[in-house]
Parts: C-alpha cells; structure tokens; sequence
C-alpha cells in the first residue's frame, strides 16, 4: 500500500504465443492506434479475397493495384486534409466543390485565356490558401460552426464554377497533359493479357505527388508542434487553451493549410479528369469523409491517423473493384457496402470507447 | 526581505448579474503556500483566473516581482511566460494525448525542428518519478484514474520552470497518500522559493501545509492572516460571516435501527459484475443512511453503479421493495431510485443548459414524454435553489458560469427533485464549503427521517461517521465488511480498509 495507486488494475495477462502476439500489438497499437491497424488489417483481408475470387482477372497484378491509385490521387490528399480537420474538431464540407472550381479554372483559363500551366497552378495552390484562410477566420476568430462556414463555402465555390464557365471544358494545353499522362514504369508485377502482350505495371506522377503530399501532412501531423496542437485542440479545447496553446491560431492554420491541400488535391484530381464542369467532383467530401472515419479518425475530435485514411480510401477503392470486377453486380452494391463498412467501424469505435470507459 | 512574487491591488471583477470580485487585494510572497479560502462562488477561481489571464478584469493592477508597473495577462499562455503555472479545479489535460504529450505539449524537445518523441518519453519519466509517480508515460491519459491525471496536471505546472504555482481544489479526488504525495512536494518547491496559491475546502489540509490564509467572502476581501493566528472557528466565521453552529450537531440521532423490520428497500444478494465489484451483499432499509467507505478505486461507485443497473451485473439478485425489476438505470428510476454521480464534468451537468433546466431534467425523464409546465419546473427550481443556497445570478443562468462547488450543488438538487424512496449520493460534498457541507448533511439525515433511504458514498470518514448509521467498507472491489451502532468510529473504519492484518 505504499506506491501510489495508478490507473487501471493489471489484468490476468494471456498466456501463450497468441497473448504474446497480442500484447505485442497491442503496445504497439494502443488505443486509437489499433483502428488504424484493423483498417489495413481489413483492406488487406478484401484485397487477398479478391485475388482469389477474380485469380482469372489479374487482381492479383501490380496493375490492378496501381489502377486504384491512378484514379484516386486527389482523394488521397483531400482525406489526409480532412482527417486533420476532422482531429482539430472541426469538418470542411467545401473541399468537393473547391475540387470542381479549381478543375474549371484551370480548365478555362488555360484553354479559353491562354494562360500557362505553371501560373494556372500556382494561382489555384493561392486561391485554395485563401480560401481556407477565410474559412478558418471565420470558424477560428467568429466561433462560427465548421459545419455552417463549409456549408456556405461549398455553395460559393459551386457557384464559383458556375461563374466561370457553366459549359464543360476539356484540358489540351501541352504541358499540363504531359504531366496528366507522365507515367512511372515499374519493373516487374505486370501480366501478359490475352492478345499476348505484357502488360507493364505503371504509376501516374500525380500518384507520386500525393503519396508524397500525404508523407508531409503526416509528418506535420506526427513530428511538429503544430500537428500535436492540432490533436490538443481536438482533444479538448478548452483544456488545450488552459495548457498554454493558441487554439484560435492553430485552427486557424488547420483550415487554412486544407485549403492549400484542397487546392493540391484538386489539381491532381483534374491531372486525372483532365477537364472542368460544374457537378465535377459531387459528394467528393463525403468519400474524403467516409476515407478519415474508415481509418479511424472520430468525427468528436482528438483521434485520426492520416495513414488511416489513405487505406481508408484503398477499401473504399477495392469496394468499388469488386463490384466492377463482378461485372453483373448493380453499381449501387458498391454505396451499400460501404455503408456497411462505415457503420462497422463506427460501431468498432464505440466497442472501444466503451471497454475504455469501463478499464477507468 | 526579498520583493513578494505577486501583488494583486483592488481587483473588480464583474460578470453578467454577478459581482464576482470587489476591490480585492492579495499578496504571494516567495518561499509561501498562501490558501485562498471561502464559500462557493465567494470568487477564489476567479481571482486566480484574472490572475493568470484566462478571464479579464476591469479595475485594479497586478504588479510582479518588484516592479513598479503594474502588468496584464491577456492568456494563460502569457502567465506561463511569466513564471505563473495554474492547476484548475476540474483537471484540465487532453486525455486523447499521451502522458508525455501532455506533460510537453506545446514546448515538446525538438530536434532539427521536429519533435523528439524518445526524448520526450525520457524528461516525461523523470518528471514523474521526480514526484513520485510510477506510470507507463507513452499511454494515453484517459486510461489513468482522475488522481494520477491531477497529478500529471501538477507535474506539468511545475515542470513549466514555475515561480508561482496555483492550485485550484487539486486534491478533491485524491486519497490520503497521494494528499501526502502532494503535500511533500509542496514543501519541497516551497524551499525551492516557489511561491504557491493554494485553494481548498479541506480545513485540516489548509493547517497542515499553509503559511497564510486568505479569506474571500461575496466576493469582498475578508482579511490576511497568519496560519498560526487564525484558529478554525474563527477561520470559519471569516468564511460564512457569521459564527457557525458546529457541525457535531448534526449527528445522527441514534441510527435508526428501524429498519431490520419489514422488507428492505434494497435487498442485493451476491450481485457483482464480471471485471468490476466482486460479488457482494447489502440491505438497506427504509430511514436509513448506508455508508461506503474505502480508498479512491476500491469499489464504492462501481457498488452503486451495480445497484442502479449503470453497470449490467451478471451475478446475484437485487430486490427492490420486494419486486425485481429490469436492470437498466431508466428501470431503476421507475422503481423510485436516484442516482447522484461523482465526476459531475463527464457525467453530471450539461454545460449549455440553464441551473433550472439541469435541475428538472432526471424528473423531466422520469415522467416521459409529457413535458412539465413552466410554472411547475420554476417551483421545483427554485425551491431547491433556495434549499442548498445554490449561488446563482438567476435560475435561468447556463450551469457552466456557476462556481464549481455551486454545480455540484446543482446535481444534488437534480435527484432530490425526483423524490426519490432510494437515494445514492457519491461524493456529494466534494468541492462543497464547509457552510452548505453541513446543510446537505443535515438535509440527509432530514429526508432519511422522512424515510428515504440513502446510500453515501464518501472519501470523509468524518462526515460519514454523522450522517451514517452503518457503514459497509470496500477494499480492492471486495465488500470486506460492514459496522454500525457502538462499532462504528474513524478508526475502526480505517483498521477495515487497510486490512485485517493492519495493526491500527
Ligand atoms: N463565466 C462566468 N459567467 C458568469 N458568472 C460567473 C462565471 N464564472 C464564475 N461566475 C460567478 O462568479 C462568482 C464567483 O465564482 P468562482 O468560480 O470564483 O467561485 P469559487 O470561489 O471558486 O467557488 P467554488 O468553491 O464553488 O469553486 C460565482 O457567483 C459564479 O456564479
Ligand atoms: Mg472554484
């Protein structure tokens, strides 16, 4: 009785090599660490299901593989944007419609102005910076709920497209279709298809900037004080202002930097959709969103894991290559698996919250 | 004689509808533990808030070291650059961090820019060694009990290179040792030449470590004094401005042996819950108050929890009146019991509503659906705003702008409204003054003689040795056993709850 009595009661631990396995993970992935874990866990059971249900079909292939990275650039970024607005408390519902305007100005001002690609991105990187910056003015300094600012954001922006041109354009300008078609060969991982030629996995360079996009925001996220702010803030805002941080000022940044990632996101996604129209993207930030809560971030605050939701977006990927692999299944089977899949996680959430309030 | 660390020169303070501070003055000098003392709401978080810039103030100045010119606070942050460390009543720390998060955040170990979470790992366990607290630092707080986070809390105000360190009720929910844990350390950084603002409700804890008191009464300044000049009743007196009946009055006149006749209302037979309270027996009869004493964790709640279906129990039987009804909290409170929690920030009071709206509220939802009428939910608001003098602008005020000790009071008065026949009380009187500690002693023993019957859960043997008439004693989730009438005294209770083989 001399020691003081700390925390939770030491329970019988698990013999054998499977508690061992398991204590192991579970140090290595406390907690909110471990949703991370099970989504990986999760998307690797499908993506080796799959494999051998559609063996016939070159799942397996590095190709296959690639093709969902290839179609998906942007909503790599947008969900590792998202996942750091969904810790700091917050939600940015905007991104999907920015994701339109940036593609229509890029779209009109290259094809209809003439303006050259490197001015036209780094003009929309400036816009997207703005824009958070005005969104996270007013969520920051106006406590003005995330919710309703993003909401009016999502309209201007949608309205924004509008404005500029309400007909579809398509992207021919020379440079920036060089960068929409640079490939990356690989060497190996490829398959021969049925006229007898070899089929050599490659990536798209978009791929290559949002993977490394999503290193950074995770970097930030892990290994700077801001990032950690971030997850303070989340975590309990008034205890994080009572500790000493500037929450208005690192919200204010949280928003901020997701417009830069937005603007990012929404380059990379027109490298991929070559064109601008005015319902691009629709429902854009719901994938993002449903991505960051696959991967375990919680819409309170506080928890998420930008790793998380890249594979986040992976299942949801896989989902939607099931179903087109499949070939007979109805398109809507891919939304309601998803939505099968969220509601498990969310439940797996509370599981957790719930054992965690009980070890108290 | 060296400068004093802080001197505070006709503060006023005002919110809406409240005069929280009135031209008052205080002085820390360095090498001091200075308790700031008075009744709910009597302004002692206030003063300490204004002092460290979380709230803003509008007349008076707060002068540092020996400056001359007076300075502000416009953040908390900015007093920590000041050398002014704070540690607030409700433990404030992000219990999605990690222990050493929590410990660094905001000023981390960095290496080429980037935080260096090994290193941070290293300082966070020699900063809790260095008081004395063993933990695994890389976990997330959450996992930690309420004692070890306030602890944590305090590590991290001192390890901030403080020169003044205030402590708002830090030790309302620790237990005996770790009081004395903290005590030590409070010395030790009083050598050091730390200057320490201390606020409590615990008389005894204010004689033991302080050098001076300062009295806080309706937001006016009572007076300064010396430890050593200020005896306890007239310590009290300065607080509640009037002399003050002892509490010894109160007594539990005999303790109503009434029961034992006739069924009881509670009648739990090996209840327990698989990975909580280990199976367990007690009655409890009409008129009667029931005490649970034990350390902090040894079970009380998790006992009271298991009774009112909070926590679903998977042995044993419980009887009500006679009847077995569903074990779910909203049963529970059909069959006409209330359940009053500890940790009134998680669990208590919803921050936004109004005092009235949290008071009606477990009667509201023990009717149903048919919402009260106005008229009605002002009666019974007012009525129990007046009968625990809860300390309010108007009854219309959101609860979070009451005084701490003034939420409290304001879920007690919430599970009186609902009349209950079983009442459980966990820690009522936590971060309650003296004055109204007694009032809701007195109102116990009262309604238990109009026959309610009432379970307390206290971490005060002395207030439960008042109120109670038996006591069951909790050890490591085990309900080692059970005193009352002549057995029945402090250190009876304390020779249980360490252990058979204690020789207490
Ligand atoms: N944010 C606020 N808005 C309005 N009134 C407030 C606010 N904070 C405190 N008050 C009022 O100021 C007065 C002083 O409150 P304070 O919290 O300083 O009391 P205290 O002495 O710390 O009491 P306790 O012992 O209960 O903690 C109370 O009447 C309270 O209702
Ligand atoms: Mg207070």
């Amino acid at each position: 009785m001399s020691a003081v009595d700390v925390g939770r009661p030491g329970r019988p631990s698990r013999p054998g090599l499977l508690g061992g396995i398991w204590r192991g993970l579970r140090a290595r992935f406390y907690g909110n660490n471990f949703l991370v874990l099970i989504t990986i866990v999760l998307f690797a059971a499908m993506y080796i299901v799959g494999i051998f249900i559609y063996r016939d079909k070159n799942f397996g292939s590095l190709n296959s593989f690639f093709d969902m990275l290839n179609s998906n650039p942007g909503l790599i970024v947008i969900a590792a944007g998202m996942t750091m607005v969904l810790v700091s408390g917050g939600i940015d519902i905007s991104v999907g419609s920015q994701v339109a305007m940036y593609c229509m100005m890029l779209a009109y001002f290259m094809e209809h102005k003439g303006v050259s690609a490197a001015t036209m991105i780094v003009v929309v990187l400036v816009t997207g910076i703005v824009f958070g910056l005005v969104q996270g003015v007013l969520v920051a300094y106006f406590r003005i709920q995330p919710f309703i600012v993003t909401l009016a954001g999502m309209f201007f922006a949608r309205g924004m497209t509008a404005m500029i041109s309400p007909q579809t354009i398509d992207i021919t300008n020379r440079d920036f279709m060089g960068l929409a078609t640079k490939r990356i060969y690989f060497p190996f991982g490829g398959y021969t298809n049925a006229a007898g030629v070899y089929q050599r996995p490659f990536i798209y360079l978009s791929v290559v900037l949002a993977v490394f996009a999503l290193l950074v925001v995770f970097t930030i996220m892990t290994w700077t004080k801001f990032g950690r702010n971030v997850y303070a803030v989340g975590g309990g805002e008034q205890s994080a202002l009572l500790m000493g941080l500037n929450t208005r000022r690192t919200k204010l940044t949280v928003y901020t930097f997701n417009g830069l990632l937005t603007a990012f996101g929404g380059f990379l996604f027109c490298l991929f959709s070559t064109g601008g129209a005015v319902e691009k993207a629709q429902g854009f930030e719901m994938q993002a969103i449903a991505s960051s809560v696959i991967g375990g971030a919680l819409l309170t605050g506080g928890v998420g894991n930008v790793i998380g939701s890249f594979f986040g977006v992976l299942v949801q990927t896989t989902i939607t290559k099931f179903i087109n692999f499949n070939g007979t299944l109805a398109n809507g089977w891919s939304s309601i698996v998803l939505a099968a899949i969220m509601s498990f996680f969310i439940i797996l959430q509370s599981v957790f919250a719930y054992v965690r309030n009980k070890r108290r | 004689m060296a400068d004093p660390l802080i001197r505070m020169r006709g503060i006023t303070k005002n919110f809406p509808g409240v005069l929280a501070l009135d031209d008052v003055d205080f002085t820390l000098w360095p090498g001091e533990i200075h308790a700031l003392m008075g009744e709910n709401g009597a302004g002692k978080s206030t003063l300490v808030k204004v002092l460290t810039g979380a709230e803003a103030f509008e007349t008076g100045a707060i002068y540092l070291g020996g400056a001359a010119k007076p300075v502000i606070n416009h953040s908390p942050q900015e007093a920590q650059g000041r050398g002014i460390s704070t540690v607030y009543q409700e433990v404030n720390l992000c219990g999605n961090l990690t222990v050493a998060e929590n410990l660094f955040v905001g000023r981390q170990p960095r290496r080429a820019g980037f935080v260096n979470w090994r290193e941070m790992n290293r300082r966070a366990r020699q900063v809790m060694e260095g008081i004395g607290v063993d933990i695994d630092v890389g976990k997330p707080l959450e996992g930690y009990s309420i004692a070890v986070q306030q602890m944590v809390a305090i590590a991290r105000a001192i390890d901030i290179s403080a020169t003044v360190l205030i402590l708002d009720e830090p030790t309302s929910s620790l237990n005996d040792q770790e009081v004395a844990k903290l005590f030590d350390l409070m010395r030790r950084l009083k050598a050091d030449g730390l200057g320490i603002i201390f606020i409590t409700h615990f008389l005894e804890q204010v004689y033991e470590v302080c050098d001076k008191i300062t009295v806080l009464r309706n937001g006016r300044l009572v007076g300064e004094y010396a430890v050593e000049t200020l005896s306890r009743t007239d310590l009290v007196a300065a607080m509640l401005g009037r002399a003050f009946d002892d509490l010894a009055a109160i007594q539990h006149k005999a303790a109503p042996v009434t029961g034992e006749s006739g069924t009881p209302v509670i009648a739990a037979r090996g209840l327990g819950v698989r990975g909580g309270v280990k199976p367990f027996d007690l009655d409890i009869y009409e008129g009667e108050v029931v005490g649970l004493a034990g350390l902090l964790g040894s079970g009380r709640t998790e006992v009271a929890r298991a009774i009112y279906g909070a926590d679903t129990a998977d042995q044993g039987t419980l009887d009500v009146k006679g009847a077995r009804p569903k074990h779910h909290p909203i049963d529970s409170m059909r069959a006409g019991m209330a359940f009053c929690p500890e940790s009134r920030k998680d669990e208590g009071c919803l921050q936004d509503l109004s005092v009235r709206e949290n008071i009606i509220l477990a009667e509201q939802s023990k009717r149903g659906m048919r919402l009260m009428s106005r008229s009605e939910q002002e009666k019974i608001a007012d009525e129990y705003i007046r009968l625990l003098q809860i300390k309010t602008a108007s009854m219309e005020t959101p609860i979070k702008q009451l005084s701490g000790g003034n939420q409290q009071k304001v879920i007690v008065a919430r599970w009186l409204a609902t009349h209950p026949d079983f009442l459980i009380l966990d820690e009522p009187t936590r971060g309650i003054d003296v004055g109204t500690k007694a009032e809701i002693q007195k109102l116990c023993v009262r309604l238990a003689d109009d026959g309610m019957a009432i379970l307390f859960i206290s971490s005060e043997i002395d207030e439960m040795l008042r109120t109670c008439g038996r006591i069951g004693v909790m050890r490591d989730l085990h309900k080692v056993g059970e005193l009352a009438g002549d057995e029945l005294s402090s250190s009876a209770i304390m020779a249980k709850i360490a252990g058979g083989e204690a020789d207490e």
